[in-house]
């Protein structure tokens, strides 16, 4: 990869500016600089953009943190690490924490074994193949908020879908998303329902690496389909099951249009999760501060994320 | 049977892998109910009753009363003009700064490379869905609250977009360019006539994830926009459905969820080999 020249490049013009005359080294920097300019502008509006919505923004997620106001129109003033403590005593926050916790395992473990397991099966191209994983794939496409009210309905009490063909053989009828002992789930259902097709494009993609050559070696070294899978194809595979990992994980923090097109956080906030939480302190509770102390608190818990997805990203790079 | 027939030989006769397919199968036609009821139940008239309205059996006297009535309760053609709007305004301006920025990291070399290549994969973290709360008080600050233009401005950016087209440049031929560089052509020049139209595979799959993703987004606009006529489709559905949920008309919630679906449905069915592969290569939006 290109990232390591420009490195060793500026390591060599450290080295040569102890030996050389100063005002040799500024002319040079000048003229490199003078050389970058095209490549600067084009890069400008971007930069622009970057600056106000990610960079500028974790600033101001930062700044909004350390002030309060009193009551929506007073003046805000420096609170320091008030409104994160706050926050951290929150029970509403913890609950969101925990409950998005449960929710994140149990949406990417079971998403990434559907996916697996329909790459598996469907590695090959033919008519049957394609169409299967366009069904599989197809809930990935529509909007949350779509697959919200379809769901929505599914899990009606009484005459949803659900309890027409399965409540039946239940002695009760459980209140898919009123119970907040299930609520979670249902919502965990539908994350799996619309993510599995997706990550299994990864795992496809994937398995392509797997060479064919050494999966029939196996084969006639007595080899089973589960030892292939352990031993070959699953070592394969690691890149990919750590880069799905990653992506699956920041989907269970950054997608919550189902909690709030179908529970707002409820029953009994079972199903708040941390960006709906967000959500509501800003907008429903006008308290910012707040908002932002918990925005802040989610970044922190990505920002070890992106160490990893770093390493994942290069080893993906380096692999292909 | 005739799915197996292109397996390797050895492995032919086994029958884990016939399980797993007749497995996945079953899994894909559970995978298909939720679609398959939106259909039934748009086309189910209301005097089936509320019991029937969960059988999957199509009903014996469709109905197009369910998509009229949707039609007329929910403002969808606005809806639909504003998503457009949205969705249009952002990939068109990604096409210039996803262009530039990727020609920049592709062909030249600069102080600071590593560096701002870092700052731009930094953007694949710090979604700018996280970032709502700071993002809507700077797009207030900018003027921008309840405008089309507000929701837009966050996604002008697009780090997968700028990799994407490095990715595309880099394979272009340097000898292509040196031609035009003998006939005294400029960056933009040679932007525009050599790398753009070598690279078209690459910006229709940038097109097509950048599209569906923003056509599907919620939160964002939820929150920049107030004024009815400005919501797009997710938002308006939204409340559409919380509006007939009140009144249990399950049809006409399948039928407006239908109608907002139905142009991603079919655009994905007609060119549904190019959309598997782009988003392949989405991993990182």
């Amino acid at each position: 990869m290109s990232l390591a020249e420009p490195a060793t490049l500026r390591a060599t013009a450290t080295a040569q500016a102890e030996l050389a005359p100063r005002l040799h080294v500024v002319r040079r920097s000048v003229a490199r600089l003078k050389a970058s300019l095209p490549a600067y502008l084009l890069l400008s509006p971007s930069l622009v953009f970057l600056a106000l919505f990610t960079y500028g923004a974790v600033g101001r997620v930062i700044l909004d943190a350390l002030y309060q106001r009193a009551t929506p129109k007073a003046p805000s003033r420096f609170v320091g690490i008030d409104n994160v403590a706050a926050v951290l005593a929150d029970p509403a926050f913890a609950g969101a924490v925990v409950n998005n916790l449960i929710y994140t395992v149990g949406t990417v473990v079971p998403s990434i074994a559907l996916a697996l397991l329909f790459a598996l099966v469907l590695s090959r191209t033919n008519a049957v193949t394609s169409a299967l994983r366009a069904a599989l794939f197809l809930p990935a496409l529509i909007p949350m908020v779509a697959a919200s009210a379809l769901f929505m309905f599914i899990f009606l009490p009484n005459v949803g879908l659900l309890d027409y063909y399965i409540g039946r053989l239940l002695p009760v009828l459980p209140n898919w998303l009123g119970d907040p002992d299930i609520a979670l789930g249902a919502i965990m259902v539908i994350t799996v329902w619309k993510n599995a097709g997706y990550y299994m494009l990864f795992f496809l993609a994937g398995l392509q690496a797997v060479p064919e050559d050494v999966m029939e070696a196996a084969h006639l070294d007595g080899a089973g389909p589960f030892q292939r899978l352990r031993h070959i194809i699953l070592p394969e595979l690691r890149p990919t099951f750590l880069f799905v990992t990653v992506i699956a994980v920041l989907q269970s923090v950054t997608q919550v249009d189902h909690v709030f097109v179908m529970t707002k956080g409820g029953p009994a906030n079972a199903t708040n999760l941390v960006l709906f939480y967000i959500y509501q302190e800003a907008v429903e509770h006008y308290d910012v501060g707040k908002a932002s102390a918990a925005t802040l608190l989610s970044l922190g818990v990505l920002i070890g994320l992106t160490a990893l997805s770093f390493r994942s990203l290069a080893s993906r790079e380096g692999g292909s | 049977m005739k799915m197996f027939k292109d397996m390797p030989l050895a492995t032919r006769g086994e029958i884990t892998p016939k399980l797993g397919f007749a497995l996945v199968v079953l899994l894909a036609l559970v995978w298909l109910i939720p679609f398959l009821w939106m259909v039934v139940a748009t086309l189910r008239p209301p005097s089936d009753g509320i019991n029937a309205m969960a059988a999957l059996m199509p009903s014996l006297s469709p109905t197009l009363d369910n998509i009229r009535d949707a039609w007329e309760i929910g403002d969808f053609p606005r809806y639909f003009l504003n998503t457009t709007i949205i969705c249009t305004g952002i990939l068109l301006v990604q096409f210039v700064t996803v262009t530039m920025a990727g020609f920049a990291f592709a062909r030249l070399s600069f102080a600071g490379k590593g560096l701002i290549f870092y700052l731009f994969l930094l953007q694949l973290m710090l979604v700018p869905v996280l970032l709502i709360v700071p993002n809507l008080t700077l797009v207030a600050k900018l003027g921008l609250y309840d405008t089309l233009s507000g929701v837009m401005m966050p996604f002008f950016a697009s780090a997968f977009g700028t990799f994407l087209m490095r990715q595309a440049f880099e394979a272009i031929p340097s000898e292509l360019e040196d031609a035009a560089l003998i006939d005294g052509a400029g960056i933009f020049q040679r932007v525009r006539h050599i790398y753009v139209p070598l690279s078209l595979p690459s910006f229709s799959a940038f097109a097509i994830v950048s599209v569906t993703s923003h056509w599907n987004d919620f939160l964002w606009p939820l929150m920049v926009i107030d004024s009815p006529d400005k919501r797009p489709l997710t938002v308006g559905l939204s409340v559409f459905t919380a509006t007939a949920e009140g009144t249990q008309a399950w049809g006409t919630i399948a039928a407006g969820t239908l109608m907002v679906i139905a142009p991603l449905l079919v655009t994905f069915l007609i060119f549904q080999k190019r959309f598997i592969s782009s988003f392949m290569t989405s991993g990182i939006k």
